[in-house]
């Protein structure tokens, strides 16, 4: 997305609560007109209260947010006109359905004909018609979100924030409203910070991850590159499965790193974060892009197997290599491949590009 | 419903809501409701007998008293036991002025109750109908013996005050032991010399100016206690956790000090060199004989009341406000409102239980106060439930008192009816 029609620009922000830890530290990030943007991170690395700076109900302690140009730090949260969904859903359990619906209209002062109109058409939008006129404690969790996601849309935002919406709903339900809720940012083209700790949720709707740990961005890219290129050890096991070589890098040439590893074995990796020879570095490596025989790429291990488990379309087998335990290979359910058992070493091989050396943990 | 069949939640509520026809039955065949229902008694009967101590207990020392006050209002029979004969004469000739069979029956009724000793309490009954009539009764009951007929005539001269048809009409009311006399005391009627009932003399109409004043000192305590504790309660629900226990001590503080200790505390603060007014003078505010007077009238009473009852308001309310979750206001707020907006639409009537259970709880509270009125109402400021005391201690005078009593219990029960009908008794939430 590109940054000159940046919509949401945090600009060198940084907050802190008590005076002496910072939650958030010197955060930059630009969001683009459109674009759906989500924050993943683990608990308490500072998700909720970026967004809740951005909703105006925490000041920064330094820097400054811009929406659409304007510096909003001394804007109340209500001339803001950004929609929200909280991780409870906030629905006025005093007011119907169509009643917490009318009721950013309202308070926008729109006359009565037009606001039927409106939360008519958003609670068409969410499929609810017919729940109008129910208390939010008469509905099912996914309906509460349905209608929350209505109330935040009703008044047409261009901006909508979304804390953990799907948090409290069901595995199945959770992925069903993932793609309602992508489908409602495509239909509309309105721009969405969303913020979640679960990462197949970030992959599944998100335009750019921002990955948040101990309040710093530690990457902000594609879902794609988030997986296939992490730009650091934080990234790479966060995001996916991730096995972990350790090891000390011996030579560098290009972007090409010579590393021995702790059995004293060498291999080679693509130098994404090292120093420079000398140095201690984490090879990542994904379970999916080892192969078993000798035909995968330059490096070759032999595998000692441990464990196995067959899970239908894969074979995820649990192996020693490079005296790692923990080893974890993914085997496609090919016809061809060669049979495993439990006990038998056999030898595995990977590509240079696939194995990522990053800074040591 | 199955407009939504993506909706998982959707399918599952749909095939629940299924209900087959005609009576279910066991495995053995009974009917299902009847095979409930018996394992239920079971377990009823057990809950039953674990709350039977206190309804027991509830009972003899609760209902058995009310009802007897209750009853006690419109029944006094001191002067139909105590004066039978005469008594029978006046019922069986509801109409009739007294013939000479009447006044021997009277005589005849005097000499008993002197004998008995009760004469007194027949006196005291008749006095509380037409003032001024004790020592009618005593005297000519010590005379009775040497009354010689024609008993009409020896009795005008003994006290004029035989003549008096108010005197009769008082005595025809009392034959009847069930009365309603007492209750129209209670609202300043009383029946005049033909028997009708009437308004009392303005001057002597002094409970429907008590009542009055009751209900309005009652809401003035009320809505001072909503407005004093109201943001009290606020802050003990939103503060952290270490500030609010101690906040809450002090709240709870008065509950651990004796009633009396805080209304004398009042009077030292409040009296005419108390300290309040030594403060007021110091700062110039007022001068040394303008000194202000702010006990022993209605300001001590309001003072001192609101600051007893303020825990009965505070409690309920803070109960209500610690479930509300802030994400509601700032969920109003992220919609457009105003912190105002917000406070007015949002959060105040998720608080409506709260508040009608505190303002119900302190208005029920005020109505029957009767120590602190007592101590620092002076005259102005005492309430209806003082005068009850009054009747039961100093007049003797119990069927009036509970007359008014009886009254007291109606309007808080037509207040409790209306707050139901207004608000709903089931919104109410005491903790
Ligand atoms: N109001 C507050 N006062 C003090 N500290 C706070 C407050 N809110 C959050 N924090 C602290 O700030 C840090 C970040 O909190 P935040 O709520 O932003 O985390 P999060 O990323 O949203 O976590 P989660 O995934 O658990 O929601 C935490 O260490 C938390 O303890
Ligand atoms: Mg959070």
């Amino acid at each position: 997305m590109a940054t000159d029609d940046a919509f949401v620009v945090f600009d060198r922000v940084q907050k802190s609560y008590d005076g002496r830890t910072l939650v958030v530290k010197d955060l930059n990030i630009s969001i683009g007109r459109g674009e759906f943007l989500t924050m993943l991170g683990p608990s308490g690395s500072g998700k909720t209260t970026c967004l809740m700076m951005l909703a105006g109900f925490e000041v920064p302690t330094h820097g400054e947010i811009r929406l659409d140009g304007q510096p909003i730090n001394d804007i109340p949260p209500h001339r803001r006109g950004i929609g929200m969904v909280f991780q409870n859903y906030a629905l006025f359990p005093h007011m119907t359905v169509a009643e917490n619906l009318s009721f950013p209209l309202e308070v926008r002062g729109i006359g009565r004909e037009e606001r039927e109109g409106k939360v008519r058409r958003a609670l068409e939008m969410v499929q609810m018609e017919e729940f109008a006129t129910r208390l939010p404690g008469q509905l099912s969790g996914g309906q509460q979100q349905r209608i929350a996601l209505a109330r935040a849309l009703v008044f047409e935002p261009e901006l909508v924030l979304m804390d953990e919406p799907l948090g409290a709903l069901d595995k199945q339900l959770r992925e069903h409203m993932q793609y309602e809720i992508k489908h409602l940012h495509e239909r509309l083209g309105i721009t969405v910070v969303y913020v979640t700790h679960d990462q197949s949720e970030a992959l599944t709707m998100s335009d750019r991850i921002a990955v948040f740990n101990d309040g710093v961005i530690q990457q902000l890219s594609t879902p794609e590159d988030l997986y296939e290129r992490p730009e650091n050890s934080f990234v790479a096991q966060f995001i996916g499965e991730n096995n972990k070589l350790e090891g000390e890098v011996v030579a560098l040439e290009g972007d090409v790193a010579t590393v021995r590893l702790a059995d004293g074995a060498l291999t080679k990796a693509l130098a994404v974060r090292v120093e420079g020879p000398g140095s201690p570095t984490l090879l990542s490596l994904r379970p999916e892009r080892v192969r078993l025989g000798e035909s995968g790429g330059e490096n070759r291990a032999t595998a000692e197997m441990l464990e196995m488990i067959y899970l239908g379309d894969h074979i995820r087998c649990r192996a020693r290599v490079h005296g790692n335990d923990e080893f974890i290979i993914k085997v496609p359910n090919n016809s061809g491949h060669p049979p495993i058992m439990v006990g038998q070493t056999m030898p595995v091989s990977w590509a240079v590009e696939d194995c990522r050396a990053l800074d040591p943990l | 419903m199955s407009q939504v069949p993506a909706d998982p939640h959707a399918a599952v509520v749909t095939t629940a809501g299924g209900v087959e026809d005609g009576p279910i039955l066991t495995v053995d065949g009974q009917p299902l409701d009847e095979a409930l229902a018996r394992a239920g008694r079971r377990a009823r009967w057990r809950a039953f007998l674990l709350v039977l101590p206190l309804l027991v207990f509830v009972l003899v020392t609760f209902i058995t008293p009310i009802g007897q006050m209750l009853h006690r209002a419109i029944y006094n029979p001191t002067f139909s036991q105590n004066m039978p004969r005469i008594s029978a004469w006046l019922k069986a000739h509801p109409d009739d002025p007294p013939t000479e069979e009447a006044y021997a029956l009277l005589i005849e009724d005097l000499k008993e109750a002197r004998k008995n000793k009760t004469i007194g309490a027949v006196a005291t009954r008749i006095n509380y109908d037409v003032p001024g009539t004790r020592s009618l009764f005593t005297s000519t009951a010590r005379k009775a013996r040497r009354l010689k007929p024609p008993f009409g005539e020896a009795l005008l001269k003994a006290n004029r005050k035989w003549g008096d048809p108010r005197v009769w009409t008082a005595m025809r009311q009392a034959a009847h032991a069930y009365t309603i006399d007492f209750l129209l005391n209670a609202l300043d009627f009383t029946r005049d010399a033909g028997g009708d009932i009437v308004r009392v003399e303005p001057e002597r109409q002094i409970y429907g100016k008590l009542f009055l004043r009751t209900l309005v000192l009652s809401l003035v305590i009320t809505g001072l206690t909503l407005v004093l504790g109201f943001p009290i309660a606020h802050l003990l629900a939103n503060l952290p956790l270490r500030y609010s226990n101690l906040l809450m001590i002090f709240v709870l503080l008065p509950f651990w000090t004796s009633l009396l200790v805080r209304t004398t505390s009042w009077i030292v603060l409040l009296q005419t060199n108390g300290v309040v007014n030594d403060i007021l003078v110091w700062l110039g505010l007022i001068r040394d004989d303008q000194r202000l007077q702010m006990i022993f009238n209605q300001t001590g009473t309001v003072v001192a009341m609101t600051h007893i009852l303020l825990p009965f308001m505070v409690l309920p309310l803070y109960s209500v406000m610690r479930t509300i979750d802030p994400s509601y206001v700032r969920a109003a707020r992220s919609l457009g409102a105003t912190s105002w907006t917000a406070f007015r639409r949002i959060y105040l009537p998720q608080t409506v239980p709260g508040i009608g259970a505190g303002a119900l709880l302190v208005f029920i509270l005020a109505v029957g106060y009767y120590i602190t009125p007592a101590l620092v109402g002076g005259s102005s400021g005492q309430l209806i439930s003082n005068m009850i005391a009054f009747h039961m201690q100093k007049s003797l005078n119990w069927s009036l008192a509970a007359a008014l009593a009886s009254l007291l219990l109606g309007g808080v029960l037509i207040l409790y009816w209306l707050y139901d009908r207004l608000v709903g008794i089931d919104n109410l939430k005491l903790g």
